[in-house]
């Protein structure tokens, strides 16, 4: 029968067929009796040169394939089959048919052929024109024809791509065999042994679930025969040949595993099950699996068996020490619940995530109240896991634990009891939004600050810096974020978290008192005071239209930090040895915004009195209004020599400098008097800066004043520069467009009157404001303004301050190339000052004069060539200058001016 | 120059320019003395304009950093230069502007040798012995029509 089926095709082939091929008759012959294997490489390739086709192939093969000998026949259809490996894609679908029919035909013969065959089939199955009904009609022939488990490992290999593709390609055709496709593959999947054939198998399995074919009444024997593989316990072969990993194998189970509903029934009890082995990685991975269940199970599945979840969920997170078991236990139920808050509730079903909380809570409360402390954390982590599932979850446990924990503060002040609040307050920074904790907040507020401000070291060590950090950031947001919702509680939120913030800093003071002798370990670090002053301005901001949290600032706040701060300076003025963090520089820094933002939101009212105070404060160390007054009568706040309290000053700017312009400022002379002495001789750069800030900002009625020298003209720097801390929009400056024309305008002509009637040694002083006004104008304005401005200009390159040298060389050197008019009559000059300076001791002045040389070259030949002679002479110093930069600009300079009137050149 | 003439190498080879030298600490210290290397002697004659292509010697690999040797304490600079083909009659002008860029551009202190890698060019000696003649490197400045097409290769481009 075998040999007529195979005649039949080959007298169909024989039909259509060309002229003999010889060549081709040659190889088949070393083939298949010579057993020279190559010859099917080159087969293939006369076969895709188009030398001859698969259907002479097939004819010139005639004589192997009815051959009476196995092997023969065997290395004909081997012949054939590699061949179709390699020109599968070129066939056409008459073709595939005629060989399908052979194929599938051959799978009936004897044993050492089938091998062969199913290679045939693996490639015929790629082929992109199967005929309508092929595929079916293969995989029927494998089903019924070969015992899939008996063959080698190779052959079943074969089996699972031929499954693969046809499910790509021929996925309904596979449909319609409905579950008898299920049961085949499950008969020929059982006992497979190999990690590589699993890999295949496993994905053959996780198409036919996630692509919908109909399991039938096969469901829980396609569970089996891939649950028996779980968990897996994989190693690889030494030297690892194939690059496959436990990891691979155990994700492509699980994805089969949890792929569908309906193998839930079957899996959770396994998975029960499983966590009670004592393998480590078991135990992982059913908590994974779980966790991953979590995600397209709804609570029909999981019902029955949540308590049994939980209470291995429980009893792992609780005994474990390993923290991967832990966390896959707390994923696992974190996926849990956020499956029940999910679920669809009926109108008559109880809630069945209220119902799991109750159980998850009935379970961890005694740990809770109890001062076990070694199962206090667990059941937090636990109850954080639930909380920071869902929405609805963080709400009913916020109801739920929230009381329960308070009360647990308020009538224990044993230390570790600290702990659970400040756990609690996780939740609501990872998970759920803010609102679910409204209720509460007050209450939460002041209990974690009355734990801050609690005197006890040993508490204040309990909150360790990432907790503090954490609290403040989520208090914060807390109160910030929920503004529109909850007006009523609005005003009293920022109180509360102000209030709060002062906890912090407070005991943060006595913990810098304390630390002589506690070696400050109990101490806070300066980024937290910063994180605090962070929160404190956003919180001021926000208010800035509330007048009661406004006069909670002005009343309470500022006072506070003032005293604070003044009492930190004091300290570290007499200690030194330990200083406070709030005597740093960089939490005064973040002080200033604080009190400026608030001072600046402040009513008129308030602001006078604000003003009145601070000035009072400063000016003649009143410190009557600050709180818990101890400190010495007569502080001098605004005295050169001390390094510590003249610091505060930018405390001074910070509230006076941002008050409304309404506002009078009272004893504004002596105020000034003060600030002048401190910016003048100051050796302290902080303070120093800060005063001459606060000054210039005062600075209006000074503009004409020449005793002042020098540092009214830095006065006009910070003037015209955008400062961050003065003079800008927020701080009431009153910002106008243009300002720094209409400053020019107003104020250039008494500068060159004070220029010209000042005494020599003064003269100096109004060079230097002018360079710095210049220098900040916008380019047009300097333009226009050149003709007049530049014998004062090259009068200021004279100046032995090289501050001022600086500024007008660096705001004379775009200009000269737009207006070489104006230079005309002045360029004898120009060019001897930019000379002499090129030899200046500082490198930027020398960088500076050279690049502004060079710039002349390009004036019109006219005007520069007389002085080109004159220029390369003096040039030829600077091109052996010790810095490479100068000589850079110099070299630069210099090839310009050999250019200049010489052919070729310019 | 050619003056409108064929290009001898019509289709040179062409290399990536090296990037500016970065900037470092002591560059910007005041009390810090820099000294001459080698780096920035190349970097004033890399920029160079070839008299033929509208390309930089350095873009023609004419002119490389590490045959540029200097020595800032005996005040001595060494140039050597690779002409593009064997028979570049450009070599000597090549040389020249080199050698006029240095003199420019380096204080009087220095001794500066500029010659062709040698077994680079057909008449290597010849081109320089012509570049270390001083009398030699006047009279040719003296030639405005030279010292025109010099000029021109020690512009700076795209101005």
């Amino acid at each position: 029968m075998v040999a007529v089926c195979a005649c039949a095709v080959i007298n169909w082939l024989r039909f259509s067929m060309a002229a003999e091929n010889s060549a081709l008759l040659g190889l088949v012959e070393e083939f298949v009796s010579g057993q020279v294997d190559s010859k099917a490489t080159e087969t293939a390739e006369g076969l895709k040169n188009g030398h001859f086709t698969v259907l002479q192939l097939v004819e010139a093969l005639g004589f192997s394939l009815i051959s009476s000998q196995p092997q023969t026949r065997g290395r004909g259809v081997q012949l054939l089959s590699l061949v179709l490996q390699e020109c599968y894609s070129s066939l056409s679908e008459k073709e595939v048919e005629v060989l399908l029919a052979f194929y599938e035909n051959r799978l009936k013969d004897h044993y050492v052929i089938t091998p062969h065959v199913l290679k045939g089939l693996q490639a015929l199955a790629k082929c992109s024109v199967l005929p309508p009904g092929s595929a079916v009609s293969i995989l029927k022939s494998i089903f019924q024809d070969v015992h899939v488990q008996s063959l080698m490992l190779a052959e079943r290999s074969s089996v699972y791509s031929i499954l693969i593709s046809l499910m790509d390609s021929r996925e309904e055709e596979l449909k319609s065999l409905g579950a008898d496709f299920i049961f085949g593959f499950v008969q020929s999947v059982d006992g497979e042994r190999d990690p590589r054939n699993l890999l295949l198998a496993f994905q053959v399995a996780r198409n036919i679930i996630y692509r919908g074919y109909d399991l039938g009444k096969f469901v829980e024997e396609l569970f089996e025969v891939t649950s028996c593989y779980f968990p897996i316990d994989f190693s690889p072969p030494p030297n690892d040949p194939h690059g496959i990993t436990q990891e691979e194998l155990v994700l492509s189970l699980r994805a089969v595993l949890t792929g569908t509903l309906q193998f839930a029934e079957f899996l959770l009890p396994l998975l029960v099950e499983k966590l009670d082995s004592d393998v480590q990685s078991a135990k992982i991975d059913s908590l994974q699996t779980l966790a991953a269940c979590g995600q397209i199970y709804s609570h029909r599945e999981l019902g029955a068996f949540l308590p049994g979840l939980w209470s291995s969920i429980r009893r792992e997170v609780f005994q474990t020490a390993s923290e991967r078991v832990e966390s896959a236990g707390l994923s696992a139920l974190s996926s849990l619940v956020s499956c029940l808050s999910r679920s669809v509730l009926d109108s008559n079903s109880e809630d069945s995530l209220e119902v799991f909380l109750n159980l998850v809570l009935k379970d961890c409360r005694h740990h809770l109240c109890e001062p076990d402390l070694k199962l206090v954390w667990p059941s937090a982590r636990l109850l954080q896991a639930a909380a920071g599932a869902s929405y609805r979850s963080s709400l009913i446990m916020a109801q739920l634990v929230l009381p329960l924990l308070l009360e647990q503060y308020s009538s224990s002040t044993q230390v570790p009891l600290f702990t659970p609040p400040s756990a609690y307050l996780d939740p609501h920074g990872t998970g759920s939004p803010p609102s679910s904790a409204v209720l509460r907040k007050e209450s939460l507020c002041s209990s974690v600050f009355s734990a801050l401000s609690e005197s006890s070291a040993g508490l204040q060590l309990t909150a360790s810096r990432a907790d503090v950090e954490k609290a403040v950031d989520h208090l914060t947001r807390l109160v910030l974020d929920e503004e529109d919702a909850q007006l009523s509680s609005v005003r009293r939120a920022p109180a509360v978290c102000g209030s709060f913030g002062m906890g912090l800093v407070s005991p943060q003071c006595g913990a810098g008192e304390l630390s002589g002798s506690s070696a400050g370990n109990g101490g806070f670090s300066v980024e937290d005071v910063c994180t605090v002053c962070v929160g404190l301005q956003r919180i001021a901001q926000q208010a800035r239209d509330d007048e009661e949290i406004g006069r909670f600032f002005h009343e309470n706040i500022i006072p506070r930090l003032l005293g604070l701060a003044l009492q930190a300076a004091l300290g570290s003025k007499d200690s030194g040895s330990c200083i406070s963090p709030l005597a740093d520089e960089a939490v005064l820094f973040a002080l200033v915004p604080v009190a400026s933002t608030a001072c600046a939101a402040l009513q008129t009212q308030a602001a006078s009195s604000m003003a009145a105070q601070t000035v009072a404060l400063f000016l003649d160390g009143d410190v009557s209004f600050l709180p818990e007054n101890a400190f010495p009568s007569q502080v001098q706040l605004l005295q050169a020599d001390s390094r510590g309290p003249s610091q505060l000053v930018c405390l001074l700017m910070a509230c006076v400098c941002s008050l409304p312009r309404s506002v009078e400022i009272p004893e504004l002379e002596r105020l000034l008097l003060r600030l002048e002495d401190l910016s003048c001789s100051s050796p302290h750069l902080f303070s120093y800066t800060h005063a001459s800030k606060c000054f210039a900002a005062l600075l209006f009625s000074l503009l004409s004043d020449a005793e002042l020298g020098s540092e009214v003209a830095e006065g006009f720097r910070v003037l015209m520069s955008d400062s961050p801390d003065v003079l800008n929009r927020e701080c009431h400056a009153d910002v106008r467009i243009m300002y720094r024309q209409r400053f020019f305008h107003e104020n250039s002509s008494k500068l060159v009157q004070g220029f010209n009637s000042a005494e020599q040694e003064k003269k100096s002083h109004y060079l230097k404001a002018l360079s710095h006004i210049v220098n900040n104008l916008p380019r047009q304005v300097q333009l226009t303004e050149l003709p007049a401005l530049l014998p004062l200009l090259l009068e200021a390159l004279c100046c032995p301050d090289q501050g001022v040298q600086l500024s007008t060389l660096c705001c004379l050197q775009p200009v000269l190339l737009e207006s070489p008019a104006a230079l005309g009559s002045q360029l004898e000059a120009l060019v001897s000052r930019l000379l002499a300076l090129s030899s200046s001791p500082a490198m930027k002045v020398r960088i500076t004069s050279l690049s502004c040389v060079h710039a002349l070259a390009r004036l019109p030949e006219a005007l520069v060539l007389p002085f080109r002679a004159r220029v390369l002479k003096a040039l030829s110093a600077p091109l052996d200058d010790k810095k490479r930069l100068v000589r850079k600009e110099a070299v630069a300079a210099r090839g310009e001016w050999f250019l200049l009137g010489s052919p070729g050149g310019r | 120059m050619a003056g409108g003439a064929r290009l001898e190498n019509a289709n040179p080879l062409i290399f990536q320019r090296s990037g500016e030298r970065l900037l470092t600490a002591t560059d910007e210290d005041e009390d810090v003395a820099d000294p001459f290397d080698d780096r920035e002697i190349f970097d004033l004659i890399r920029s160079i304009n070839d008299p033929e292509h509208p390309l930089s010697l350095e873009e023609l690999n004419v002119v490389e950093q590490m045959r540029v040797n200097v020595n800032n304490q005996e005040s001595t600079v060494s140039v050597e230069f690779t002409p593009t083909i064997p028979h570049c009659s450009m070599a000597t002008l090549i040389g020249l502007s080199i050698k006029v860029k240095l003199l420019r551009s380096l204080p009087d202190r220095f001794k500066i040798d500029v010659h062709i890698t040698p077994g680079t060019h057909a008449s290597e000696d010849a081109v320089n012995k012509q570049l270390a003649d001083k009398e030699r490197v006047a009279a040719a400045l003296e030639n405005a029509q030279l010292l025109e097409v010099v000029n021109q290769c020690l512009s700076s481009r795209g101005l």
